[in-house]
């Protein structure tokens, strides 16, 4: 009978794939691995994976035409992107091209773990085949709301700054969130550049990427004393940052607007 | 390129200079001396001529009594008298038919002269008598044969009278109108011998200035010509050859020292516009090196990240390895971050910046070469105040810069044994001399920043400068008063100056106000966020005011002193020092360490100095803003 894998690894460095492995094992994920990404294209299509870790520098297609492939081929298998060149303009457009999630190597057990619960949370969110999904109540990014990825959403507001926060997606994926630490005001922010990290009840800490760069000039408090906002209401009073942007003109291009999701 | 010693010598500015001038002198000593002998010549000939005409009256005068009583010996003696003086060549009386009777040459007497012969041809010229004979005809220049001298004769006529028909010989009779014909000729020798003296005597004059004005034009020509452009030619060699740094030493102020002076400016800007052509490149290399090494080094780090990180999860009953596995995961993470630091620098990011203890952080860069101290036998000695505020900053990166101080000054003492002094401290300095102006706007807010032009390492102020009709750029010391500006045009005292924006063209010049020092127009310019940049627009001083600066009081800055008694940094290493890819440890070391360290603190606002001896020692001092 054939085995039925959960994860896919792609990288060309076999130590990063048996980290990874070693991680997931332990969490009784299975995981088949591939080389390169044309032999992962071959392996998507025998199997039915919940998620895909893959590299972005690797020999023949890299990263980004890989996640190109898998949106021809209508493939929505979250990716986690990750890269040992790990700038800010690989994170963004990564998030734009599809990828669910981007993270730096070289990653520590928590980090890695907690991306990885994210993603499979999320697929299981997402596909319909899922046994709880219809007891997801969704709700929408509004219109004139733009996102990074699936995660950050941002609004400009009127006198020239913009709220950013969490989508409803992003908070739906965290069992529980216990807490949240807030960076502190005046703090010049990049666009990709975690900015939150909210704490869910199995421990892991889960980083927010932000939409904009800019700087901070307002947290949102009431998160602080009630958390559940964030979940009741992610676009509107769960917001999370009041941000001077720096350059948002140029960093529109690398978001989609919300509006598109109809 | 041909060297100057190959262009022929008739090819020289000062050879065809010097011929052009003595040509030009030739003539005109030419022309005046022909002028000037001409005459020398008419005035002599014409003192000559009346000597001649007095001599010969005195002789008519001197025989008259002799004639009219025939006493013809007589008269030969006193003609023969008469004709002793050297310079005259004879002196004789023809009678009407043509005959000589009296003669200073006793042989010539009785000699028949024709009518054509020179003491006749004055009266006979058209073969008749001529009775009146006016004074200006009678005397004429002849030479009785090519070669011999010049000889003035002068004829005059002796006219019957009544004294003479009525004498008792009754010579002559009553209808006679000439009687006779004196004939007096005088050698032109001495006169000829004087104008041949003046003569050579001009041409001797011109010679000599020929001579002189060669001379004097060829030591000019070398002093102010020959000199400045070998020196210039030597200059462009140079240049040539690569040696941006040449400048051409003082050659006055003549166009040839003005050339100097902007070809000197010329070689300074190619050498900054090379110094950031350089800088770009090594940038580019090195993003892509730091590129090649995230990619090569990250990989590797990831299993030794996850695997230590899981084992810390495994082993929550072990303290003892729980702490050594902490270290592991602590310091992957900060090499984690070093690599990214790498990232960050090729691309000039902005720091993660937090209220960072800099004590802290000291200790933490101490704490990683600890042993390499005690192995190098240096002795660490610290003098960290503990009473300075939390300084907003990057910790990892202000970390890594003590730390490339620290492995630095490790490497400067060698294996000797030395020591490393560390000190901290708040000290204040006044915002003039010590705060960049980092934006700077017209009244149109079009930037006026220019990154390519740097003074002093930073990004200069460009604003467009007019004077005296010529239009061209100025760069304003992005220092807060300093003065080390840059003018490319040249600017005459107390002339007007007007200063305006290079994109839009508005003027610059506050002519509501004055500079305090000179009375002179003062400039105006739009710090955003930051009040108004003033100073004196007439530059004769080095006025500046920056009220919403100034106002703020003296700055105060975190003081960090690295001291070590090292090897040292010679004189000339000291501006190379932090330009990425300077080393002089060879292979060991990659020549990105200063430059880093550059980079951070630069991106911190902060500045860093260098004081060094060789065989002394080094002092790194880094000063970081408090606000």
């Amino acid at each position: 009978m054939k085995e039925e894998f959960d994860i896919l690894i792609i990288d060309d460095e076999q130590v990063v794939i048996d980290s990874i492995k070693r991680i997931c094992d332990i969490n009784n994920y299975k995981v088949d691995f591939a080389l390169d990404a044309e032999t992962a294209l071959l392996k998507i299509n025998g199997n039915n994976f919940r998620i895909i870790i893959s590299d972005i520098m690797m020999p023949g297609m890299d990263g980004f035409q890989f996640l190109n492939e898998l949106r021809n081929k209508n493939i929505d298998t979250p990716v986690v992107i990750t890269s040992g060149y790990s700038t800010i303009e690989n994170a963004v457009r990564s998030l734009y091209s599809g990828a669910l999630d981007f993270i730096p190597k070289p990653f520590s057990f928590d980090e890695i773990i907690s991306i990885i619960k994210r993603c499979i949370k999320y697929s299981e969110l997402t596909n319909p085949s899922a046994k709880n999904s219809s007891s997801i109540i969704y709700v929408t990014c509004p219109a004139k709301y733009y996102r990074l990825g699936y995660s950050c959403w941002v609004k400009e507001l009127n006198d020239g700054s913009v709220n950013i926060g969490a989508t409803d997606i992003f908070i739906k994926t965290l069992e529980n969130i216990q807490n949240i630490e807030f960076l502190e005001n005046d703090t010049m922010i990049n666009q990709a550049e975690p900015i939150v990290k909210l704490i869910a009840e199995d421990g892991t800490i889960n980083q927010l990427y932000s939409a904009v760069s800019g700087r901070i000039i307002e947290s949102n408090q009431k998160i602080l004393s009630d958390i559940t906002l964030l979940e009741k209401d992610p676009y509107f009073a769960g917001w999370l940052y009041r941000i001077i942007p720096g350059q948002l003109e140029l960093e529109m291009s690398m978001l989609t607007p919300c509006s598109s999701d109809r | 390129m041909k060297g100057l010693n190959e262009i022929g010598i008739y090819k020289r500015i000062g050879l065809k200079l010097t011929i052009v001038v003595s040509f030009t002198a030739v003539i005109i000593i030419g022309v005046y001396s022909y002028f000037n002998i001409k005459s020398q010549n008419d005035v002599l000939l014409s003192e000559v001529e009346r000597h001649v005409n007095q001599l010969s009256e005195t002789v008519k005068n001197s025989t008259r009594y002799s004639m009219l009583f025939n006493e013809r010996d007589q008269i030969q003696e006193t003609i023969m008298t008469i004709g002793k003086d050297p310079t005259i060549y004879d002196v004789r009386i023809l009678n009407k038919e043509g005959m000589i009777i009296y003669s200073r040459k006793q042989d010539e007497i009785g000699q028949m002269l024709d009518k054509k012969a020179e003491s006749c041809y004055a009266c006979h010229v058209e073969n008749k008598p001529l009775e009146k004979l006016p004074m200006k005809d009678r005397t004429r220049i002849f030479r009785l044969h090519p070669d011999s001298t010049r000889i003035m004769g002068i004829v005059n006529p002796i006219y019957n009278e009544k004294s003479c028909w009525q004498s008792e010989c009754h010579a002559h009779s009553k209808e006679a109108t000439v009687l006779g014909v004196l004939d007096v000729s005088i050698s032109l020798q001495a006169i000829d011998q004087q104008l041949k003296d003046n003569q050579i005597r001009v041409f001797i004059l011109a010679i000599v200035s020929v001579i002189a004005i060669g001379l004097i034009i060829g030591l000019f020509v070398k002093k102010w010509i020959d000199k400045p452009v070998k020196e210039l030619v030597n200059a462009t060699n140079e240049v040539a050859l690569g040696n941006l740094n040449y400048a051409i030493t003082d050659l006055g102020n003549d166009e040839l020292g003005y050339l100097a002076k902007s070809f000197n400016k010329m070689i300074s800007r190619l050498d900054e516009t090379r110094l950031q052509l350089v800088q770009s490149d090594k940038m580019a290399s090195l993003g892509r090196l730091a590129a090649g090494v995230a990619h090569e080094i990250n990989n590797p780090l990831t299993g030794v990240l996850t695997y230590s990180s899981f084992l810390l999860k495994r082993t929550k009953d072990n303290p003892q390895m729980q702490e050594d596995l902490n270290v592991i995961v602590r310091e992957t993470i900060r090499s984690r971050e070093i690599v990214k630091g790498l990232l960050d620098f090729a691309r000039q990011s902005t720091p993660k910046k937090h209220q960072v203890d800099i004590n802290d952080v000291i200790k933490r860069a101490i704490s990683v070469v600890n042993n390499q101290l005690k192995y190098s036998r240096i002795n660490l000695s610290t003098e960290l105040n503990e009473q300075i505020p939390k300084v907003i900053a990057d910790a990892n990166q202000i970390q890594q810069v003590c730390l490339n101080l620290l492995l630095n000054a490790i490497d400067a003492i060698g294996t000797e044994g030395g020591s490393i002094d560390i000190k901290t401290n708040l000290t204040s300095l006044p915002p003039k001399g010590n705060t960049q102006i980092k934006s700077a706007v017209c009244l149109k807010n079009h930037n006026l920043i220019y990154k390519e032009f740097k003074i002093g390492g930073l990004p200069s102020i460009q604003l467009k400068i007019k004077s005296n009709g010529v239009e061209g750029f100025m760069n304003l010391d992005p220092v807060y008063g300093n003065d080390r500006h840059f003018f490319g045009i040249n600017l005459s005292k107390n002339s007007s100056i007007s200063l305006n924006c290079p994109t839009c063209d508005i003027s610059l010049i506050d002519k509501n106000e004055k500079c305090p020092e000179c009375g002179g127009p003062i400039y105006k310019i739009t710090i955003p966020n930051q009040g108004y940049l003033t100073g004196c627009a007439s530059f004769n001083d080095n006025w500046q005011r920056w009220e919403f600066i100034d106002r703020g009081g003296d700055r105060q800055f975190v003081e960090i002193k690295i001291k070590d008694s090292g090897c040292g940094i010679p004189q000339e290493n000291i501006p190379k020092l932090f330009e990425p890819f300077f080393s002089t440890k060879g292979q060991k070391g990659t020549g990105l360490g200063l430059a880093i360290v550059w980079r951070i603190i630069d991106n911190h606002n902060g500045t860093i100095d260098v004081e060094s001896e060789v065989g002394k020692g080094t002092i790194f001092s880094i000063k970081l803003p408090l606000v």
